[in-house]
């Protein structure tokens, strides 16, 4: 069972993960935990997050073959289409479920961070869908290269919060928002979105997202007549990786590639590979491997991708690398934004500058991959938010 | 640890006054006279704040105060400097508030060790709950280090149960939702918290978060045995320039009310 392999206890995953918070959070994290078991115990709960998954987001989303760059890296890749959901990107399949448990719980309101705007998007939609008030916290320089998503959080109807911080990413949003919901958390869920953040949300996510593994393995078995040699998919916080490795912790013969960013390359300093160049400590509520200094301090991550722009990863996936039963490795942003043109141009397909680092290892991958591999490489998103700041940086 | 036992037992009516204090804000230097001069004042106990980039139960004035020690350079083991300078002038207890990473990079069991030899009494981690505790409470036990746990309007029984089973030092009750930071009124729950509280717990219990008045501080200790001021102190720092010391010190005393 994938479940007793990689979480010992809940949000145990190893000396990774646990519940890391002021004693303010503490019961509301334990109301979510005790709510979310209810729930997934509930068929008639898990009924209506799957029917929704189908009538409003348009799961299953396809796994298209693709031929052209099969071709370029000499295996069978195939795409699962993330990109193709409601709202551009994975992260509804985890608000659409966080969204159904605030309903549930009662809650009349919603907070969520966001970093490159998909989970804030995800997010808005959602609490328009439930009629509750939103209110999304975004650093101030995710809010300046991903303009296009603010303004549709703002057209569904939530309030984006600029956030300063440190660096105006990612990190910042999320303590923003947790500081927020730690005076608000009689009324308003925190929907968080990515595999970090204290117990239960790295479970709670993992599970709302696995929904893309568990149908890449039906699709690729129909499709192929077996399970695929490897699963390849960026990993920032790492939702869309857990959701499509969880279904195969269990086999072996499947090989996990999570790619994690490089930016300006690992030795430049100016990178978000808590995994490749991390340590273990604290953050954001979990214990896992982070960006720090040698006084535990973090340091600052940097990505051209916002969604991945983050210190730190999901206590499961330090966990799977510890273990070795996945490996990770990095892309540079120069190698993101080759891919987003390549994906781009051989399959019609843009897709967002997170997922392009999962392309890119793909790419990377050619010489070591042969005919008759079969590769799927999540898209977890797609590129129209991206398209005005790739033009930026581009145009030389 | 004893110091800070024998500190509530001798605080005068109506009951202690614990002064925070971020180290390194401005410098080490300052943070040691602001120590002392808060003792002149009249404070029982002080928590020496080990400055985090993130410190997420903190509200912006903290966040601004460890901002400003970090880019003076503040380090775990400055502060531990700074704690054995104070040590050498002061047998006022010293509590050191963090967040677990900094002390999760130096070492839980090091830390322990070098904290106890420069004169610290105990130890409280904001962002570490009973439930993650074990091995800090095994660790903290055999330094004779004493360990301070939060407790939070909307803890259930078993959280506050919890939290008071594991500590040694004092239980420091959250005084309302959210972070640190001056507020003007007093949460309308507290007293009965602080009164379950201090029917669960043999050790002392001490009100903390929001509190910036002599008003506030006179109306937690009617129940509490200790008040926590922190933000209303960083404020004064952050504005006193080169009258440091006179500064806390009156400030103090205008918490304390004498």
């Amino acid at each position: 069972m994938a479940t007793q392999h990689t979480e010992q206890a809940p949000g145990r995953f190893g000396r990774f993960g646990g519940r890391y918070v002021a004693a303010t959070l503490l019961n509301a994290l334990e109301e979510l935990e005790a709510a979310f078991n209810e729930a997934k115990a509930d068929p008639a709960f898990m009924e209506e997050y799957h029917a929704t998954l189908r009538d409003y987001v348009g799961r299953p989303s396809p796994l298209t073959f693709a031929e052209r760059l099969s071709e370029r890296v000499g295996a069978r890749v195939y795409l699962k289409r993330e990109d193709l959901n409601h709202t551009g990107a994975h992260k509804i399949n985890n608000t659409i479920g966080q969204g159904l448990l605030a309903r549930r719980m009662g809650k009349q309101r919603i907070i969520a961070e966001t970093g490159a705007g998909q989970h804030g998007v995800a997010t808005a939609t959602v609490a328009a869908r439930l009629g509750l008030p939103c209110k999304v916290f975004m650093g101030v320089e995710d809010v300046r290269r991903q303009k296009l998503n603010v303004y549709r959080m703002r057209l569904l109807g939530a309030e984006v919060v600029p956030v300063e911080g440190l660096q105006g990413t990612l990190k910042d949003a999320c303590d923003a928002a947790m500081r927020y919901w730690m005076g608000e958390y009689e009324d308003s869920l925190y929907i968080f979105g990515s595999v970090a953040g204290p117990h239960p949300y790295p479970t709670m996510v993992r599970d709302f997202q696995r929904v893309i593994g568990d149908e890449a393995r039906e699709q690729i078995v129909a499709a192929e007549g077996r399970l695929p040699d490897a699963l390849v998919a960026c990993v920032g916080g790492g939702s869309n990786a857990m959701g499509l490795f969880y279904p195969f912790v269990g086999d072996a013969c499947v090989r996990l590639i999570g790619v994690e960013a490089a930016g300006a390359g690992i030795d430049t300093g100016l990178h978000s590979a808590s995994i490749c160049a991390g340590s273990y400590g604290v953050l954001d509520g979990t214990a896992s491997l982070i960006l720090q200094d040698e006084d535990g301090q973090v340091l600052p991550a940097h990505s051209v991708a916002a969604g991945l722009d983050y210190p730190g990863v999901g206590p499961e996936h330090a966990f799977l690398h510890e273990e070795g039963r996945a490996t990770y490795t990095s892309v540079t942003d120069d190698q993101a934004l080759a891919a987003f043109r390549t994906l781009s141009e051989l399959e019609g397909i843009i897709p967002a500058l997170e997922s392009a680092h999962a392309v890119a290892q793909v790419l990377a991958m050619a010489d070591e991959l042969s005919a008759d591999d079969v590769v799927i490489v999540n898209i977890s998103g797609r590129g129209d938010k991206d398209c005005e700041e790739v033009e930026r940086l581009t145009k030389g | 640890m004893n110091r800070i036992h024998e500190a509530f037992a001798a605080a005068p009516d109506p009951g202690a006054l614990i002064i925070y204090l971020t180290a390194g804000d401005p410098s080490f230097d300052g943070t040691v006279e602001a120590a002392l001069a808060a003792e002149r004042g009249g404070t029982d106990l002080i928590e020496l704040g080990i400055a985090y980039i993130a410190p997420t139960a903190d509200g912006p004035t903290i966040q601004a105060a460890c901002k400003r020690a970090l880019d003076a350079g503040s380090t775990t083991a400055g502060v531990l400097d700074a704690a054995r300078r104070i040590r050498e002038r002061s047998q006022i207890p010293l509590v050191v508030m963090t967040c677990i990473n900094p002390l999760i990079a130096y070492g839980l069991e090091r830390f322990a060790h070098d904290a106890k030899a420069a004169g610290i009494d105990g130890v409280l981690m904001s962002d570490l709950p009973p439930s993650e505790a074990a091995e800090w409470c095994e660790i903290a036990a055999r330094h004779d280090l004493g360990t301070v746990f939060l407790v939070a309007p909307g803890n259930t029984d078993r959280q506050l149960r919890d939290a008071i089973a594991m500590t040694t030092g004092f239980v420091y009750i959250i005084s309302r939702p959210g972070t640190t930071g001056a507020r003007e009124d007093i949460y309308e729950g507290l007293r009965d918290l602080v009164e379950h509280v201090k029917s669960l717990a043999s050790v002392p219990a001490a009100v903390g978060f929001g509190l910036s008045t002599g008003e506030q501080v006179a109306e937690v200790l009617e129940v509490a045995d200790g008040a926590v001021v922190g933000s209303a102190v960083v404020s004064v720092i952050a504005e006193a320039g080169d009258d440091l010391a006179a500064c806390v010190e009156a400030k103090v005393r205008e918490l304390r009310g004498s």
